[in-house]
């Protein structure tokens, strides 16, 4: 006990330091980047209606940005373990005991603590631009809350999967093209109704467009699931999608995650370093 | 307590058909500084990582601290201390800050006998970087990035610490400090260190006790003085008399000159007295595995040697 007590403790301490990391100095820019361009096109949406439903695209839009940030925290576990395995960091936490450990929790640490910063950065300056949000109930929150709990578990136990079977940070790159591919046919910024029915099958079968859902049928009044699929919130689908992703990523993502570190190794690292530097040379 | 740190029987390693280790046997006992010396794709990396843990061998018996690194738990790991050569992690942390963090791993594994870990303040005194204490990780030297690496491989007090080529890509001042740190730490903190190197002098100058590795075997272990004996070739002597040349390889040169000059005195002319050493001898043992490294070590095209080869 004292142990988990202590790993979680050193776990969390490490997350914490690397947060701040990421959101200080030049790092900020970069981080503020993509929550501002979204908050720029909600601006921008902010007077278009959609149809007859009575709300405006940004009112729409504003919840479905808020999951596919979740969402994306996908991608940030995918860039850090690809990251931190060429420079070494990976191999570090091997050799301490019981650093992997320490890492992994560090990392979700730092991924969720990131989620919430950008949630933060869109909802509180969105509640001024757009109308029509209800979120002075209590149950707006309470479902917002267990919609981000089961999105971060699902989307950063895949992203540590998907991490830990990418080798390079190369690869990173390449995974985030289909992954706005699907932020693109979700639904995100406009309704899912408006795409042909096989892409909004396919839509269906990932986290981004269930995220998405689940934070208008928070964050939105009740009439406006008029313009959903089915004309209803579907929260037992949600649940039922989220709960498949999260399980398989909790599966998974252990069994990858040992063989991933079981396979650093002093010359590992030094052979991805070369192969870094001939690129660049 | 055991006074045997490492124990190694009949190591092999094979990538595919390549044998990268053929049957390598040593010890190391408490508190002793040993070196594995040897050129690149001698098998020196491989035999560290495999004592690390981070490598599993094709055969043998292995036992570091008295446990197969194969099979070991986070008891044994908070034990070791591991430095190589290739980290850049940790980048945007401050060094104090690091070494806090990766201390407090190890405070559950602290004994009546060995506190630990480390406090940082007096860890990060003790490698000099008490200047550096807040920097960025990323932006200190090479030398002092390395001095920051030997930190933290000690950082929880390891039994056994191992240094993977710990100064290749230093410049001489850099590489004469950490040999410094390097003894300190040997004579302060009676550490057992295991070091790799393809540099005889490093090896000299900071081991009790040198293996010479080539090719996948063992091929002398002893003190820098056993190994002049073992290995080293004989001295030549030469002279001219009555106007022949001579020349001469007795086992002992200075008796031999004594009574070289006692026989014949001022005639003898021209001496010239060479002193094999063990450099002439490792820098050909070296040059042969260089120049011909498919007959010198069966392993040409082997992992090892293109990795080694890389670097």
């Amino acid at each position: 006990m004292s142990l988990t007590a202590t790993l979680l403790r050193v776990g969390l301490s490490r997350g914490l330091i690397e947060l701040r990391q990421s959101f200080s100095g030049t790092e900020l820019i970069g981080q503020l980047f993509w929550p501002v361009a979204t908050l720029t096109a909600i601006h921008l949406l902010r007077d278009s209606s959609y149809g007859a439903s009575g709300f405006t695209l940004g009112t729409l839009a504003l919840p479905g940005t808020l999951g596919m940030f979740i969402a994306l925290g996908a991608l940030l576990v995918i860039q850090y373990l690809t990251a931190d395995r060429e420079d070494g960091t990976l191999l570090r936490a091997k050799a301490t005991p019981n650093g992997i450990s320490g890492y992994f929790i560090g990392k979700l640490v730092t991924a969720s603590g990131s989620t919430l910063a950008y949630l933060a950065i869109l909802l509180i300056p969105g509640l001024f631009i757009v109308d029509g949000l209800d979120v002075a109930s209590v149950g707006s929150w309470l479902t917002l809350t267990w919609v981000l709990l089961l999105g971060l578990v699902a989307t950063q136990s895949i992203g540590a999967m998907l991490g830990a079977l990418i080798s390079t940070p190369r690869g990173a790159g390449f995974v985030s093209i289909p992954v706005l591919g699907l932020v693109a046919i979700s639904g995100v910024f406009y309704p899912i109704t408006a795409l042909p029915e096989w892409l909004q099958w396919t839509a269906q079968a990932f986290p981004f467009y269930w995220l998405s859902l689940g934070m208008r049928s928070a964050l939105l009044p009740d009439s406006a699931a008029s313009v959903e699929l089915g004309e209803s919130w579907r929260h037992v689908e949600t649940i039922c999608v989220l709960g498949a992703w999260a399980a398989l990523g909790l599966i998974a993502a252990p069994m990858v995650l040992r063989r991933m570190a079981r396979r650093e190794s002093g010359s590992a690292v030094a052979e991805r370093r070369d192969k870094a530097l001939q690129r660049i040379g | 307590m055991t006074r045997v740190a490492l124990d190694v029987e009949g190591l092999r390693m094979r990538y595919g058909t390549n044998d990268v280790l053929h049957g390598v046997t040593f010890q190391a006992r408490r508190g002793e500084v040993l070196a594995l010396l040897g050129p690149n794709g001698a098998g020196k990396t491989t035999t560290i990582e495999i004592l690390e843990g981070f490598r599993m061998r094709s055969a043998g018996r292995v036992e570091v601290l008295g446990t197969d690194p194969a099979h070991s738990d986070e008891r044994w790991r908070a034990r070791v201390g591991v430095v190589l050569q290739s980290w850049r992690d940790h980048g945007k942390w401050r060094v104090r800050e690091l070494l806090g963090h990766l201390g407090s791993y190890y405070a559950d594994y602290s004994t009546e006998l060995i506190r630990r870990p480390w406090n940082p303040d007096e860890l990060i005194a003790a490698v000099g970087l008490t200047e550096h204490t807040d920097k960025k990780i990323n932006t200190l030297s090479g030398g002092q990035r390395r001095r920051l690496d030997v930190a933290i491989g000690i950082v929880g007090r390891p039994e056994l610490l191992f240094l993977d080529e710990p100064t290749a890509g230093l410049d001489p001042q850099a590489r004469r400090e950490f040999h410094d740190l390097v003894l300190h730490l040997a004579e302060k903190q009676g550490t057992t260190i295991v070091l790799t190197t393809h540099d005889l002098h490093e090896a000299e100058k900071l081991a009790d006790r040198i293996l010479i590795l080539n090719a996948g075997r063992i091929v002398a272990d002893g003190t820098a003085q056993e190994l002049a004996q073992q290995i080293a070739g004989k001295d030549e002597v030469r002279w001219t008399y009555g106007g022949q040349r001579f020349i001469h390889q007795p086992s002992a040169s200075t008796p031999f000159v004594f009574d070289l000059f006692q026989r014949y005195g001022a005639a003898v002319a021209n001496l010239e007295v060479r002193v094999s050493s063990l450099e002439d001898t490792y820098l050909s043992l070296v040059q042969q595995t260089e120049s011909h490294p498919s007959r010198a070590t069966g392993m040409n095209s082997s992992k090892e040697n293109q990795e080694e080869a890389a670097r």
